[in-house]
């Protein structure tokens, strides 16, 4: 039978505030155990949670970009159940009128534009972290992360594959840090993901039994665990078997997952509106300031490269999946408008190498976009050659880092001739200088009497034999297209 | 809707609280008369008014993003019964 699998996503990022979202507790991550945690996030008796405007804000925000509707008045409920991590004994969390509600991510998987639906997105607490290890025989609690802001983004079961997921997942991710909500950083939890997995068989309408997989913090992982679990489902169906839905955990090493263990009635959370907090009231004018904050988002970025660039769109797709690229591009391009698609090919080919090697980010490249385009100029004005250019672009790039500043914090402007000083100073500009090419032409026609018979003889391989002899007594600096010409000339007079 | 005893010592258990067989009977009885009232209010007809989330008729009140707490942490902890390199300890908990 042919089965088609059903995936819904539902993902937690960390607000990226100062603060936490009902205490004046400091959110920097890596503090000593504790340090972090104040008596509202202790749940010591009498205190009272205080909503941070920052977090709500950066909610706004994300309504805002995924055109949901943003929620007024909006209501913080009390989600009941019982961990060492969580001293209150519930979780802050919103039921009913959750800040967002709807809204739609559109996902580009080869050439298919797919819209993925979103149910809503809410406001929470985290909890606190528990340490399982090296206590004899005890848990250790560590309360530095309760009551950190985290937007819980909910989607409808609108993937069909692991690939659709990770490329909504990477989306969302892209999109939380292009607007400034989250920082995205997967290996500190600012960015996790619960997946929930069904199939059914092709055709049908009914969903088949989910089982949620929990706390995904890579999209790898995203992937292999989607996979692993849908294979489990299909092969227990197969067999005549039935899913059992449960949370399930997904275990890197074995590559499988499993069931947590939990109680019949963990799922009982018993929802209802915390007394403690007053219904949140957002303003038109507050969503209407939040609005015009907001950045030209990736979709009209890509649709206007697209549209001005003539870009394709696997280009516009990589050069808008992330801010930062696509901030470095505007930038170039803005000094080279007449080649988009040169400044395209090495914004995603020969930097990101370089940058990757360092561990760099685009935001802390050595290289400026002014310095970048005046290289590529160089190379569409024929002073160099594509290939010399690369060359210039080593030393250019270990000039570069030699000041160690990236191009974001700088002022200085003295370098933005750096590409034109090493052509000069090194003599690397091209010889495009007709009377010094045929002389050199001349030479080795005379020099490969052979080759020059096998072409008149009609072997083509000949001539570029021939050339090759050229560029390399010019030491690759020859404008070939020249070289070709003049010795096409020289040959066929 | 009626109320078991069944269910009174689910909500018992969920809630952490330990009633005794007799407790159970009491708190059966008094959640009963709860359920009888609300059952007395649900005949008026609110379709048109929109449900109250709280008490009183007015709006939260936002605090600005701005850390203004301290580390007390050695303070707090005085008052715990165990406590390792910064850690609250608690017994073993596994998922």
């Amino acid at each position: 039978m042919q089965w088609e699998i059903v995936i819904g996503l539902e993902v937690h990022t960390q607000l990226s505030t100062q603060s936490k979202i009902f205490s004046g507790a400091s959110t920097a991550f890596g503090a000593a155990p504790n340090a972090e945690a104040c008596a509202v996030d202790l749940a010591l008796p009498g205190v009272l949670p205080v909503l941070n405007r920052g977090a709500v804000d950066r909610a706004i925000r994300f309504g805002l970009a995924v055109g949901a509707k943003v929620n007024s008045p909006s209501i913080f409920a009390r989600k009941n159940y019982f961990y060492p991590d969580l001293p209150k004994g519930y979780q802050i969390s919103q039921y009913e009128l959750p800040v967002v509600e709807g809204g739609t991510v559109t996902i580009h998987v080869g050439e298919m534009e797919k819209t993925i639906r979103l149910v809503r997105a809410h406001l929470e607490e985290d909890a606190g972290k528990s340490l399982h290890e090296d206590f004899h025989g005890m848990t250790g609690i560590d309360l530095n992360r309760a009551g950190t802001p985290l937007l819980e983004i909910v989607s409808e079961p609108d993937m069909r594959s692991s690939q659709e997921a990770v490329t909504y997942a990477k989306m969302v991710h892209s999109l939380v840090r292009w607007i400034g909500i989250c920082d995205g950083n997967m290996q500190e939890g600012s960015f996790r993901c619960d997946a929930n997995v069904s199939v059914r068989p092709h055709g049908s309408e009914r969903l088949g039994t989910r089982c949620e997989i929990k706390n995904l913090n890579s999209f790898r992982f995203l992937e292999k665990a989607i996979d692993y679990e849908a294979r489990r489902q299909i092969e227990i169906l197969e067999d005549g078997g039935t899913i059992q839905q449960q949370t399930r955990l997904y275990d890197p090493d074995k590559d499988e997952t499993r069931a947590m263990r939990s109680k019949e009635d963990a799922q009982d959370y018993r929802y209802f509106p915390d007394p403690d907090l007053l219904p949140l009231e957002i303003a038109e004018s507050w969503i209407a300031k939040a609005k015009s904050g907001l950045p030209e988002l990736p979709e009209q970025m890509r649709v206007r490269l697209e549209r001005e660039y003539g870009l394709s769109s696997y280009d516009t797709s990589a050069l808008t999946a992330d801010r930062e690229i696509a901030e470095y591009y505007d930038a170039t391009v803005a000094k080279l408008p007449s080649d988009p698609k040169l400044c395209a090919n090495w914004i995603m080919g020969e930097l990101p190498a370089y940058l990757n090697d360092e561990a760099k980010s685009f935001d802390s490249c050595p290289l400026s976009p002014v310095q970048l385009a005046q290289l590529l100029m160089r190379i569409k004005d024929g002073t160099i050659s594509g290939k010399i250019a690369k060359e210039v672009f080593k030393q250019m790039w270990s000039k570069a880092a030699q000041t160690a500043t990236a191009w974001k914090n700088r002022d200085s402007k003295l370098d933005d001739n750096l590409a034109d000083q090493i052509i000069e100073s090194q003599g690397l500009k091209q010889i495009s200088d007709s009377g010094e090419l045929e002389s050199l032409i001349d030479g080795v026609i005379a020099a490969n009497v052979k080759s020059v018979e096998e072409f008149k003889a009609g072997k083509e391989k000949a001539f570029n034999a021939l050339v090759g002899q050229v560029m390399k007594a010019a030491r690759g600096k020859a404008n070939p297209a020249q070289v070709n010409e003049i010795m096409r000339r020289k040959l066929e007079a | 809707m009626s109320l078991s005893l069944d269910d009174v010592t689910r909500i018992a258990n969920l809630a952490r609280i330990e009633l005794s067989e007799d407790e159970v009977h009491t708190a059966l009885a008094q959640l009963s008369n709860i359920f009888g009232l609300i059952q007395q209010m649900q005949a008026v007809d609110t379709s048109a008014i929109n449900p109250m989330s709280h008490a009183q008729d007015v709006a939260q009140r936002l605090r600005d993003d701005a850390v203004t707490e301290t580390d007390q942490h050695a303070l707090f902890q005085a008052i715990a019964p165990q406590v390792e390199a910064g850690l609250y300890l608690v017994p073993k908990v596994i998922e």
